[in-house]
């Protein structure tokens, strides 16, 4: 049987090396099933994170040959089987063990996000055409990719100044609900610092769900923030008509 | 005393962040109890994510004659009668609601063409009735419950699994567990607890379900001495992905039937005219599942062993816009474009009907103190659950489990947590590391998978019942030699070892209850007892532990009031 060889990260917060693992293939294998037959037959203790193993809970994103992945669709026959496949934890968050990595600063950031908020006197009713656009932002798995490639994040460390784009994504869905009545801009140019973005498509290329979040979440949002806060012609509509959602 | 160990107090504590959980935390919080959330994942990943067809609901927007009458008599056709009838009034009445309530909240359906909820038709449902998403209607419930409840202020404990569960004399008072990431150990106290920790799916080889599925919330109630009901039906999935090997198993949405797929057979034959020819396709689960299990078998299977589901009819926009992941799945998994022509599928392990005993206003065990809701209970669906009533079972019972624990903790005086219990749970969770060398705690799994797999599958007989018995009997005995490697920080060999105990319980109690159903009923099938039997019809199974016994009786169904059994005699 064909064998695959693997080069899997061991170790923890203080440090640690890869580890050669090999694995035989099957048929239609992907990473993920490689891991849990080393799992199972080689390093019980091998962390891993991964839940559903369909590509719907974005649990077991991981660096595979270098590409941010999820691992559960990622075929073993799309990858070249004449050197080691090497599997990292993602960069930029902290190891916990082996594949396994603190990604609680993304939740710390969920938190700062105002929740949807309808109007006292909505009626319920949205047309499919209203929804669609939001519907693609709210596709997201939170595999955490799109924080994982992102340079302000996995260069820069600016947990403190940016949300990332996967909270891009998310406050997009908000603002652009049809029924929606509260305003994130400021959020965004204050808290979530979107203006350090400058719009390179990391997070889009690794998308596992091909949510475009460049274009239609992130530029669409910074446009938002430009008429908010630096154009003087909106700004003076704006203060004599009194219009315009409410903000904190 | 002080508990030695890391401990949180609240009032509700709920474990499992599914569905359930999350609707029963937000609904404990907006009664004003303190309420934590436990889960064994990172929030969020729960298998509700999974879900993909709709919630069912009798909204009618779609067809303007539905309503809960007849939600509730689809349910108990469906179930073959063995249901508790008021948890499914209870279920088709507030169902509505409930998904208006997470329209409210946020989460965007699929609309009408008057901007109105779209609704979707799916198998044993009269109407066209499931809110729908796309094809990943779990994810927007989740993620629209997960957002609610964390703005709305609950504790999440992620990534922590409960062993144990505290008792003050016939009262809970708590929880005991461990950190996955450090393996340190953390005590809950808690006047109420809610479990909502879903099935048992991966005590079979093809399931559609995710690891966390180790019937650990059924387990922990039993262990405390609370009631399961209903074991011996698991339902089996029609449609898994049968190739290639690795994906075996995954869950191929009911929608693609839903929307109009067809099933054919290798000789090109629409083969539900056999088996159903009034409602086809979208027959109950137990029968597609039962078809394309007889298909294979005799012969006129697919080229890997399934049958052949194929929507290509439709337009490939249409298709790629109402299945999405469907057609991401089998394009990056199994090289095969749906738009294009057909899918390969076959049964696979997917949910557990029977679960803890509940009563069905409170969700109460018969443990005082102790709730249960979503999967992990029982009751609602009897003998076969129609698709699309498994999210609203969850947010239906999901909520009265979280009003009636926070109402439960107000009435409570506080409870003391015996440290014996948590000792003796803590020694237990170490014992693996003591042992140089046993069983490896992957090499069970697989086994037990095997033992299930073959012999409580779809098709059961006494004989492969009882040597099921005896082969579990002896995978518990090797699980007690366990041992692991390696530190207590995130170790998943010994997170495997503790799930084990709990599957190995629970699995014992399905097999136990399928043997002595002597019938074939919803999803219970007996090839030596192969009709419906009209005396198994008035009983459920109900297991208790007796000591460290597993016993099994019988309870009579709970009689329909006058008024509901001439609705069912009517639409009969």
């Amino acid at each position: 049987m064909a064998e695959a060889v693997f080069e899997v990260f061991r170790g923890d917060r203080e440090g640690g090396k890869p580890a050669t693992y090999r694995v035989p293939i099957a048929p239609g294998m992907v990473v993920l099933d490689a891991l849990h037959h080393i799992q199972a037959h080689q390093a019980p203790d091998l962390a891993v994170r991964w839940n559903c193993k369909a590509g719907k809970c974005g649990s077991c994103s991981a660096e595979v040959n270098g590409r941010p992945r999820l691992t559960c669709k990622t075929r073993m026959d799309a990858l070249p089987m004449d050197k080691p496949i090497t599997v990292q934890p993602m960069k930029s968050f902290p190891v916990i063990k082996d594949l396994v990595t603190d990604v609680s600063w993304n939740y710390r950031v969920n938190k700062k996000i105002p929740p949807f908020t309808p109007r006292p006197d909505t009626k319920w009713k949205m047309s499919q055409e209203d929804v669609d656009r939001v519907q693609e932002f709210r596709k997201c798995i939170e595999c955490f990719l799109c924080q994982n490639v992102c340079h302000v994040l996995r260069e820069h460390d600016k947990m403190e100044e940016f949300g990332g784009p996967r909270f891009f994504v998310r406050v997009a869905g908000l603002e652009m609900h049809p029924l929606d009545s509260k305003s994130r801009t400021k959020l965004l140019k204050d808290e979530l610092g979107i203006g350090l973005c400058n719009i390179t498509k990391c997070c889009t290329e690794v998308c596992p769900e091909d949510i475009h979040i460049t274009d239609n979440a992130i530029i669409p949002l910074k446009e938002r923030i430009v008429d908010e806060f630096y154009d003087p012609v909106l700004m003076l509509v704006r203060k004599i008509r009194g219009v315009g959602k409410e903000t904190d | 005393m002080t508990p030695p160990y890391e401990t949180h107090e609240h009032d509700v504590l709920i474990i499992g962040a599914g569905g359930a959980g999350l609707r029963a935390a937000i609904e404990a919080l907006a009664q004003g109890a303190r309420v934590g959330l436990v889960c064994k994942s990172l929030l969020g990943k729960a298998h509700t994510v999974m879900a993909e067809g709709g919630i069912a609901a009798a909204m009618g927007n779609v067809d303007k004659n539905d309503d809960w009458r007849t939600h509730f008599c689809d349910t108990m056709r469906g179930g073959k009668f063995l249901n508790n009838w008021r948890m499914a009034q209870l279920h088709a009445q507030e169902a509505p609601e409930r998904v208006r309530e997470l329209e409210h909240w946020g989460a965007l359906f699929d609309r009408t063409d008057d901007g109105q909820i779209l609704q979707r038709a799916f198998g044993g449902h009269t109407f066209k009735r499931l809110c729908h998403v796309g094809d990943r209607t779990g994810l927007e419930l989740i993620r629209t419950l997960q957002d609610r409840g964390v703005q709305q202020g609950i504790d999440v404990f992620m990534e922590c699994t409960i062993t144990r569960l505290i008792k003050d004399g016939d009262r809970i008072a708590g929880a005991f567990g461990y950190w996955r990431e450090q393996g340190r150990f953390v005590t809950f106290k808690a006047k109420s607890i809610v479990i909502a920790t879903g099935g048992i799916g991966k005590a079979w080889k093809i399931t559609s379900n995710s690891w966390e599925y180790t019937a650990d919330g059924m387990a922990l109630a039993y262990e405390a001495g609370a009631e399961l009901l209903d074991m011996e039906f698991v339902q089996f999935h029609p449609t898994g992905m049968v190739w290639p090997p690795g994906v075996q198993g995954i869950l191929v949405t009911e929608a693609v039937r839903g929307e109009g797929g067809t099933l054919t057979n290798n000789r090109g034959e629409r083969f539900m005219e056999k088996y159903d020819p009034k409602r086809m396709e979208l027959s109950t689960r137990d029968v597609v599942a039962r078809a394309i299990y007889t298909e294979v078998k005799e012969g006129r299977g697919s080229l890997h062993g399934g049958a052949y589901l194929d929507i290509s009819h439709k337009p490939a926009e249409y298709v790629k816009k109402k299945l999405p992941s469907m057609y991401h799945q089998f394009r990056e998994l199994a090289d095969v474009d749906i738009t294009a022509g057909p899918m390969e599928v076959g049964p696979t392990c997917h949910y557990m009907m029977g679960g803890i005993r509940v009563e069905a206003e409170t969700a109460q065990t018969t443990i005082p103190g102790l709730f249960a809701a979503g999967e992990a209970a029982a009751g609602l669906h009897g003998a076969n659950r129609l698709g699309g009533n498994s999210l609203s079972d969850l947010l239906v019972f999901g909520r009265r489990a979280g009003l009636a624990a926070a109402e439960h903790a107000k009435k409570v005086q506080n409870t003391s947590v015996n440290s014996t219990q948590i000792e003796n749970a803590a020694r237990d969770l170490l014992v693996p590391f003591e042992r140089p060398s046993g069983e490896n705690p992957y090499t069970i799994h697989r086994e037990l998978q095997d033992v299930m797999q073959s012999l409580v599958g779809i098709y059961r007989t006494r004989e492969d019942l009882t040597r099921a018995l005896g082969e579990l009997e002896k995978l518990k005995e090797r699980n007690s030699r366990v041992s692991v490697e390696g530190s207590r920080m995130f170790n998943p060999g010994w997170h495997l070892a503790q799930d084990l105990a709990s599957m190995l319980t629970v699995s014992e109690a399905v097999t136990r209850s399928a043997l002595a159903r002597e019938e074939s009923r919803g999803a219970h099938s007996r090839i030596d007892h192969s009709s419906l039997d009209a005396t198994w019809g008035t009983k459920n199974n109900v297991i208790a532990r007796e000591g460290a016994a597993m016993t099994l009786r019988q309870s009579p169904v709970p009689q329909l009031p006058n008024e509901l059994k001439e609705l069912v005699a009517d639409e009969k």
